[in-house]
């Protein structure tokens, strides 16, 4: 690693970098097959390979049918009781949404940096989780004004506003409104980024302390080391939590376009 | 002051915005956890209000991490 600078730049993990196709372009712009975009091919293959084996429709489940089964049937319950019998049709994308994020997130915890692949955490980086808030809001927005055409305004005001507040809450209502798909996107990004920088930060205590002899190793390898499990196992909690968080308020979302309040 | 020691400064102040969101946090599970003893049957059915109420507090606590990391390698 960085042991001969003797410092450890946490944010070097993040760096998206071309691995071929660095000539391609459209209108001008750079579309070269980055270490981003290979992660997400890995993520969507494990993703496929998961539901594969469990889509065999034996009448007796295996363990691998239990397995994905109980994944659907999480989000289709989610579903049901945030949205209603309505929300049927939405199951499919939260799905979607739920194992791409979970996946993408556990792939970027991978050990695969000790046979020298370093893993690279998709949904680090605002650009993705930004665009997948965009497609949740753009959802909301389209269901919302198909289904109840200018009456969708109604949900930013609440029932029993007194007529002489209706304006300011219209434009609290409207102000939170708008403020949805950012703080979906920066929610996801931002933890999954504080969480690697926090156990990069980490590892760099254990590798400096390694190197500046016994009486270092005793006070700061071993507690970082002992610390940085402990955390590595609070990251895959937040890897979880995080992807429910994100379906979750998605479904919440949608039940606001579907059924107003 | 020169500008890169406030830059130090500011970031080590917004530490403190993520350390009272842990607060929060911990604020929500500790009362889901205290009513969910008093009547763990309809303590399931409140789960994704909880998720709502960790994720409302959780969100404050990261944008003041985003503050003190703009702090440190964007501004």
């Amino acid at each position: 690693m960085a042991a001969e600078s003797g410092k450890i730049d946490p944010m070097h993990q993040f760096l998206i970098e071309p691995m071929f196709g660095k000539e391609w372009a459209i209108a001008g712009h750079n579309v070269a097959f980055t270490n981003s975009a290979l992660w997400m091919v890995v993520t969507l293959v494990a993703i496929w390979v998961f539901m594969l084996g469990g889509m065999k429709r034996e009448l007796i489940p295996g363990r691998w049918q239990v397995m994905v089964e109980s994944m659907t049937g999480f989000i289709s319950g989610m579903m049901a009781t945030n949205i209603g019998p309505e929300g049927k049709k939405f199951t499919p994308y939260v799905f979607s949404l739920f194992m791409f994020i979970l996946i993408g997130n556990i792939m970027g915890m991978m050990p695969t940096g000790i046979v020298g692949v370093h893993p690279f955490t998709v949904t680090s980086h605002l650009t993705i989780t930004g665009v997948l808030a965009i497609v949740s809001f753009s959802i909301v927005l389209i269901v919302g004004f198909a289904k109840h055409k200018l009456h969708f305004f109604s949900l930013f005001i609440p029932h029993g506003t007194p007529g002489y507040m209706i304006p300011l809450i219209f434009l609290i209502e409207l102000f939170s409104f708008l403020i949805r798909p950012f703080s979906l996107g920066l929610r996801l990004f931002v933890a999954m980024t504080a969480g690697h920088i926090l156990m990069k930060v980490l590892a760099g205590f254990v590798i400096n302390g390694l190197n500046a002899g016994a009486l270092t190793i005793a006070i700061v390898t071993i507690p970082s080391f002992v610390l940085m499990i402990g955390i590595t196992l609070l990251e895959l909690l937040v890897c979880v939590i995080q992807a429910y968080v994100f379906a979750l308020l998605t479904s919440l979302y949608l039940n606001d376009a579907v059924n107003l309040h | 002051m020169d500008a890169a020691s406030a830059k130090l400064i500011g970031a080590g102040l917004a530490a403190i915005g993520v350390g009272i969101a842990a607060l929060g946090v911990g604020n929500v599970f500790g009362s889901f956890l205290e009513s969910a003893l008093r009547n763990p049957a309809a303590a399931d059915g409140q789960q994704g209000r909880l998720f709502i109420g960790f994720a409302a507090a959780e969100l404050l606590g990261l944008l003041a991490f985003v503050v003190a990391m703009i702090l440190l390698f964007v501004a």
